[in-house]
Formats: structure tokens, C-alpha cells, sequence
């Protein structure tokens, strides 16, 4: 293999799978805002100790979060040295700004979220988790800015040319605000809010089911649920926006989506289906016209098909994209469907005794993830052969002195040690679960009792 | 605009070659109090570089330590020391690749992808450290504990020599091509020079790394962390003083700058006197005064390799018209502009979190329930 492909596998691999954490983060964080608020409204110690249990699966996620995050940091500089002399001045921009508004204010923080507990007031500790979950969404903005803006470049012009050309900035914000980085920073934003809520609601389900610890898992799953059906139906409304820029602004992305080849008067979405490259064909459910209308708003309207371009810029795997594309959309709809049916049995007081349904919400911890990874699989397979759209392709972007040996070991070793952190991460995960939340009754029988009894500064009322 | 204001402020450097070097077609300069935005990036970096050194040290001569400290009780002890730390410290390590990122993109380029397989070895480093400090409270077995200890210990003690190896290889130059790319074997890095820096860092970082756990222990964990401070200083100035002669003997052209400029004596001069303050401390039982003088010891290590390799961020000592340096590696200076803007605002911010977190933690560790 060749080190373009060995690259592009290594870069793929280690960001889908620092992917799986920064959400979760993102939508615990907000939950625990949530939680530690209900707190300290209701000063009702089951708030307590649901957002104390919850802080503990928090510190887990964030932990692997940073790990793997300082990573894909440096990945760009170690394999990718053409593409950042290209664009380090924009790119590196908005990491250098990620960095100092957003990471060190969610670091900083963190801290007093999981260790202040009995050595800040509770409304310092509160102020703190709000901080951090601030701070690991202004994360967000900055890196989805970077990313939009290979997407959709803005506010640059190009300087020399050759193995000097670069892109610099012209204008700040027309870069910050580029054609997509509004509408794809919701669609993040909303995704992890997901994330965290169906991972509330998995493990609350799982109690429910269980008889454990129902004071609290009852609740939980209550507040869980109202944030799930209330983003699920966010999405739609964003994901669709989200993808009308991308009709607007990467049409020949747009048509890899759908298996659109030919520019005919009349497109259709597909619901799903299969594409056939070599015969130019895709085969499936389809909604005639739903392309057009989704394009130009006018179900006649004739959408550029993927012949319409160069072979030469048309992404290599159409079908691929297709199917990362309408596996998220099918994703996101049954996560609509079902908050929507626990909500309707939840109006009627028999939520928690459907026990499938319990069943299918300790599984459904695994949507918001596919949704999500599927969707940045979508994003980046759409916008090649380019790395940025239209200026710098793939094959020019790499580190010219690294060989594939190189790059090969590097990949053999990120494989063996994420594989590690995965297991690890379950287990843990999965041992925080079985002992679930502290509540009163264990608390006597605990060694942290004695210390709480021992130590003034430990459970005296906060002031 | 100006005159090179740089030069003026380091008129001792013979910048001639730079102006060969200058890429882009229009040449010009921006300033701020007199130094040209590309010369205050470089000072920026470089305090950042040096914040992550002296926060993320301590966490890292801590970790090196680790296994020195023999009881469970000792052990928990020295990690939540640092527990509430050291995510906030690595952050530093964070902004300065990406303010190498944004304001030295080819720099960022060369570096990165020229010390490939050691970066790769320094990331997992960092990896399992971070994993080592969250984990190892999770389970109570005995095993479970030890391998994470040796995880800890084993995976800072990589990270120390890993960051010390790299910054003796920018020291001293490595090839480049006329791309500003690496373009020698990666096993030349392995070199005796680069190799005493690395185990340099690696006894400052647990000098420092002992004298802060001392400022955080007390009774019989304390009394061992004296002796084991104690004990690293002679590790230190032994291994500092074999770079230096080393430097002196076979690497003029490191040495060549201060001896040109006597008034830059006045950095090893500094370093001596930290150093020296150190032992004096300890037997004072003054912990933050010894933890003021290493961190003193650390930056003006950096402002002493700074000052060495200025203007030239990486130096090719083959082909010096190849050599990167702070003007030919630079972003705009519309891009230069910002990021000072945002450092202004941002660094006020880090500080303050950075501060209030310490305040909150500071003191000797007590553990509790939310411990680690």
C-alpha cells in the first residue's frame, strides 16, 4: 500500500474513534448542567447523587477524550506536512484558538468538576461544570470551523505557487462564519447532545429493567428522554439545512450522497439503496423528485449529476458515501420514532413498564454513535478528491519524508492501543454501571462514609 | 512597519541570509512595541513552551518517580497531587502545537513529520499516562494497581526523553531539503548530543517533579521525597554538566552565541544560582522556594536553547540557506495579527483558570471520596 492510503486509513481510524468520546462529553456535559441544576434548586439529594454518579462515566469519557484528541492535533503536522504549510495559517488558526478558549477552559475546570466536590461551595462546583461543558462546546465551534473550511473555503486568497502556493487569511470572520459553518455546527452540536442523552437513557433503562436503584434511574430517564425527543426532532430540522448547503455549496458531494449521475430535469432521494458505479446505476426506494425539492425548493427542478463533472474532481467512492449518508438519515428517523413512542407512553404512565422498550433504549446507546460517525464519513468521502474543496487535493497534501513503513507502523500501533482503550473503556464503563449510583443506604456500610464523618470540610451544608 | 526592528534588538545575528529567504513577494513588516509580529510569536511560543515544561514537568518528574514511592498509601498520595493537574497543565502542550500550527505552519510541517516515529512513541506516551492516572484507582487488585503504576512511571519517563531527545535535535540542527523538509534518517536523531539532553530533561523533570509532591506530602512521605529531591540534584547537575561540556567540545556553533555576547552569560549564571538555591531549601525544608528555583531552572534551560537558535527555528547545518527560521516559516502578518489578538485575550483567561484551580487544590493532599 501506498503512504496517500495508509494516511488516509490512519487519519480515518484515529478520529472515528477519538469521535466516539467528545460527544459523549458534550452531551453529558450538558446533562450534568442539568442535573447538578435540579440539585441545586430542589436541594433533594437524589439530584445529588444521580450528578455525582454521572461526573464519575464523565471523568471516564474525557479522559479518553483528551488522550486521543492531543493526537489528531499533531496528525496533521506528523502525515499530513503539505497540507499544513497550505493552510496553517487558517487551520492552524482556529486550533490555536480551540486550544486556548476551549480546551483550557474545559481542562481548567475539570478539575474542580471531578476532585472540588468538598472543597468548593456547591455554586462554585456548579459554575465549574458549566464552564467545562461550555467550554468543550466553544471545542466544537472551533474544530467544525477548521473542518468547514476545507469544506467550504472563505475569506483567503492563495499566495505563490507551486510548493510555496499557501492560503491566507483576507478576512477573520468571513472564514469563522464560511458557507457551512453555522448550519454543520448545529448539526454537531446537536449530535452530541444526543450522544449523552441516549447514553443517560441506555444505562437508566438498564436499571429500570433491573429493579436498581429506581429513585434515581427514574428521573434520570425522564430528563434523558425530553432531551432526546426534543434534539431528535432538532436534527431534522438542522440535518436538512445542513444538507441544502450542501446542494448549494459542494453539488458534486450532493450527488455522490444520493447516486445522482445524470443531470436530469427531476432528481430523486433515495430512501435507500445501492449504487452501482461502473453501470451508473443506483437501485432503491426512491422519492421522485425529493432531490430536486430539497435543491431548488421545486420538485421538476434538474440537480448536476456526477457526470456533469471532471472525472477528475468526482469522490472516488460514490457508493460508500450513499450508504454513510442514508444509514445516518435511517439512524436519526428511528431516533425520532422511538422518543416519540416513549414520550406518548410516558403521557399515558406506562413508560416504564414496557419492557422492549426498555430493552431497545439499553441498545440504543449505539445510534447517536452510528449517526454520527456515519455523518463525518459522509462529509469527508464527499468532499474528496480534494482535502480542501477545490484548491488542494489529497494526494498533494502529504508529508513528503515519511515513508509507508513509517506510516505503517504508526497505524499497527494506534490499532493495538485504541483496541486496548476500547476494552478498557467498556469494562470500566461497564463496572461503573453494576455499582451504579451512591445512595443513602450504601453509604453507612462505606469506607467514604468514615471519611466523610472524619473530615469537617465533607458533608457540612454548602454555603 | 519598520526598519527590522528584530535586528535591532538582536543586532548580534547576521541576518543576511533571511532576506534571501523571504518567500513571499512583497516584503514587509508589521510591529508591536518595536519587535516585528513574527519575533513575538516566537516569544509567545516560546513562553508556552516553557509553561508546559515547568506545569506538565512536575507531573512527568512525579510520574518518573512513581515507583520509587513504595506503599499504596504513598502512591495514591503522589497521584492526586497531580490528578486535579495535569489535564489543565497539558493544555499548554495543546496551544503550543497549535501556535506552532498557526503562526510557524512550515515549521509545525518540518518538525512534526521529520520526527515521525519518535513523535509516535511521545503521543502514546501520552496516551497511557492519561490512562494510568484514570484507571488505576478503578480496581482494587493488586495486579490491576501495580501495572498501572508501571504504566504511569514507564509511560512519563517516555514522554521526558522523548521531549527531551526532539528539543536537542532542533538544538542542533537536522538536514533539510530547499522545501524546508526533512530529508535525513530518522536514526540520526539518535545522537550522543541529542541523547544527554534527553536524560537531562528527564532529571530536571524529577527534581522538579519531587520538589512539588514534597510541597503536597507530609510526615514520612515527605521526609523520603527530601532525600529523593536531594538526590536528583546531583543527577541533574551531573548530567547537565556532561551537555554542557559536551556542547563546549564538539557543537561550536551552539556555544558560539554566548560566547560572542558576554552578557548572555548571565543565563547559565541564573541557572547556577537556582540550582544552587535548591539544596539550600530543602534543608530549610522550604518546598515552594525549591519549587520557584526549578521552575527558574527549567525555562531558562529553554531561554538558554532560544536564545542559541534564534532566528532559526530548525537549522540545517548542511545547507543553511534551507534552514527554517521565524521569518521564512511565518504566517501573514494579517494571520500574525490575529493570533497576538487572541493571545492578549486568551492568556489573561488561561491564567486565571490556571490560578483558581491551584488555589483550590492547594495545600498537602487529603484524600477523600472523590480521589482518585
Amino acid at each position: 500500500m501506498d503512504v496517500e492510503i495508509l494516511a488516509r486509513i490512519q487519519f480515518a481510524f484515529t478520529i472515528a474513534f477519538h469521535y466516539i468520546y467528545p460527544p459523549l462529553s458534550i452531551g453529558l456535559g450538558l446533562l450534568l448542567v442539568v442535573m447538578e441544576g435540579m440539585y441545586l434548586k430542589t436541594r433533594n439529594k437524589l439530584y445529588e447523587q444521580m450528578t455525582r454518579f454521572w461526573i464519575r462515566i464523565f471523568a471516564l469519557i474525557f479522559g479518553i477524550g483528551v488522550a486521543t484528541g492531543i493526537i489528531m492535533e499533531f496528525e496533521f503536522g506528523t502525515n499530513w506536512a503539505t497540507y499544513s504549510k497550505y493552510v496553517g495559517d487558517i487551520f492552524g488558526s482556529a486550533l490555536a484558538a480551540e486550544g486556548i478558549f476551549a480546551f483550557a477552559l474545559e481542562s481548567g475546570f475539570l478539575g474542580i468538576l471531578l476532585f472540588g466536590w468538598n472543597r468548593v461551595s456547591s455554586g462554585v462546583h456548579f459554575f465549574s461544570t458549566i464552564m467545562v461543558f461550555l467550554g468543550s462546546m466553544f471545542s466544537a465551534v472551533w474544530i467544525v470551523v477548521a473542518n468547514s473550511w476545507q469544506q467550504t473555503p472563505a475569506g483567503f486568497h492563495i499566495v505563490g505557487a507551486g510548493m510555496n502556493a499557501r492560503a491566507e487569511i483576507t478576512d477573520f470572520w468571513a472564514m469563522v462564519y464560511n458557507p457551512s459553518s453555522v448550519d454543520r455546527m448545529w448539526h454537531v452540536w446537536i449530535g452530541s447532545f444526543l450522544a449523552g442523552a441516549f447514553l443517560v437513557l441506555s444505562i437508566n433503562a438498564w436499571y429500570i429493567i433491573k429493579n436498581k436503584h429506581l429513585a434515581i434511574a427514574k428521573p434520570a430517564f425522564k430528563i434523558a428522554l425530553a432531551v432526546a425527543t426534543f434534539f431528535s426532532l432538532a436534527q431534522l430540522v438542522v440535518g436538512s439545512k445542513s444538507a441544502e448547503g450542501v446542494a448549494k455549496n459542494q453539488p458534486a458531494k450532493l450527488a455522490a450522497m444520493e447516486g445522482h449521475f445524470d443531470s436530469s430535469a427531476s432528481a430523486p432521494m433515495y430512501l435507500f439503496g445501492w449504487v452501482n458505479k461502473s453501470k451508473q446505476e443506483t437501485y432503491g426506494l426512491k422519492i421522485p423528485g425529493g432531490l430536486s425539492y430539497l435543491s431548488h425548493g421545486d420538485f421538476n427542478a434538474p440537480v448536476r449529476g456526477l457526470n456533469s463533472f471532471k472525472k477528475d474532481v468526482q469522490p472516488p467512492q460514490v457508493n460508500a458515501v450513499f450508504q454513510f449518508y442514508h444509514i445516518m438519515i435511517a439512524v436519526g428517523m428511528l431516533m425520532i420514532g422511538a422518543t416519540l413512542l416513549a414520550c406518548w407512553y410516558w403521557k399515558k404512565g406506562s413508560l416504564f413498564n414496557k419492557k422492549w422498550l426498555m430493552w431497545f433504549f439499553v441498545w440504543s446507546v449505539l445510534l447517536p454513535q452510528v449517526a454520527n460517525e456515519c455523518g463525518w464519513f459522509t462529509a469527508e468521502m464527499g468532499r474528496q478528491p480534494w482535502v480542501v474543496y477545490g484548491l488542494l487535493r489529497t494526494s498533494d497534501a502529504l508529508s513528503k519524508t515519511v515513508t509507508a513503513n513509517q506510516v505503517l507502523f504508526s497505524l499497527i500501533l494506534f490499532f493495538l492501543v485504541y483496541s486496548l482503550l476500547l476494552v478498557l473503556f467498556l469494562y470500566l464503563l461497564n463496572r461503573k454501571i453494576q455499582h451504579g449510583p451512591e445512595t443513602e443506604e450504601d453509604d453507612d456500610h462505606d469506607l467514604e462514609a468514615n471519611t466523610k464523618r472524619n473530615n469537617p470540610m465533607i458533608g457540612q451544608p454548602s454555603s | 512597519m519598520g526598519s527590522r526592528p528584530a535586528d535591532l534588538f538582536f543586532s548580534w545575528r547576521d541576518a543576511g541570509p533571511l532576506h534571501a529567504l523571504q518567500t513571499n513577494s512583497i516584503v514587509y513588516m508589521e510591529t508591536f512595541l518595536g519587535l516585528d509580529y513574527n519575533v513575538w510569536w516566537f516569544l509567545v511560543f516560546g513562553a508556552v513552551i516553557s509553561g508546559y515544561a515547568i506545569l506538565d514537568g512536575f507531573d512527568l518528574g512525579a510520574g518518573a518517580l512513581h515507583l520509587f514511592l513504595k506503599k499504596e498509601q504513598s502512591r495514591r498520595i503522589a497521584l492526586n497531587a497531580i490528578g486535579p493537574m495535569f489535564d489543565g497543565n497539558e493544555v499548554w502542550l495543546v496551544i503550543g502545537g497549535g501556535a506552532l500550527f498557526a503562526g510557524f505552519p512550515v515549521a509545525y510541517a518540518a518538525i512534526f513529520s521529520a520526527f515521525y516515529i519518535p513523535f509516535m512513541v511521545f503521543l502514546m506516551g501520552i496516551i497511557f499516562r492519561a490512562i494510568s492516572i484514570e484507571f488505576r484507582s478503578k480496581e482494587p487488585m493488586q495486579w490491576w494497581r501495580t501495572t498501572w503504576d508501571v504504566s504511569y512511571c514507564v509511560s512519563s519517563i517516555v514522554i521526558a526523553l522523548s521531549l527531551g531527545l526532539m528539543l536537542g535535535n532542533i538544538a542542533l540542527g537536522m538536514p533539510l531539503n530547499e522545501a524546508h523538509e526533512f530529508s535525513g534518517d530518522w536514526l540520526s536523531f539518535f545522537n550522543p548530543f541529542a541523547i544527554l539532553i534527553a536524560i537531562t530533561t528527564l532529571s530536571l523533570f524529577m527534581l522538579h517533579g519531587a520538589i512539588y509532591l514534597g510541597m503536597k506530602t507530609e510526615s514520612r512521605l515527605y521526609t523520603k521525597l527530601t532525600i529523593l529531591a536531594k538526590n536528583f540534584t546531583i543527577f541533574f547537575v551531573i548530567s547537565f554538566a556532561l551537555s554542557t561540556f559536551y556542547t563546549l567540545l564538539y557543537i561550536p556553533h551552539l556555544s558560539d552565541e554566548i560566547k560572542g555576547h558576554p552578557v548572555l552569560f548571565i543565563l547559565p549564571l541564573i541557572m547556577t544560582l537556582a540550582i544552587a538555591n535548591i539544596p539550600r531549601c530543602l534543608k530549610k525544608r522550604n518546598f515552594r522556594l525549591a519549587f520557584v528555583s526549578s521552575s527558574v531552572t527549567i525555562a531558562a534551560l529553554l531561554v538558554l536553547v532560544a536564545v542559541e537558535v534564534f532566528p532559526y527555528l530548525v537549522y540545517s547545518p548542511q545547507f543553511p540557506a534551507n534552514s527554517i527560521t521565524v521569518e521564512n516559516a511565518a504566517a501573514s502578518y494579517k494571520t500574525m495579527g490575529i493570533l497576538l489578538v487572541i493571545a492578549l485575550i486568551g492568556t489573561p483567561l488561561v491564567l486565571t483558570y490556571t490560578i483558581f484551580v491551584f488555589w483550590t487544590f492547594k495545600g498537602k493532599v487529603k484524600l477523600d471520596e472523590m480521589s482518585l
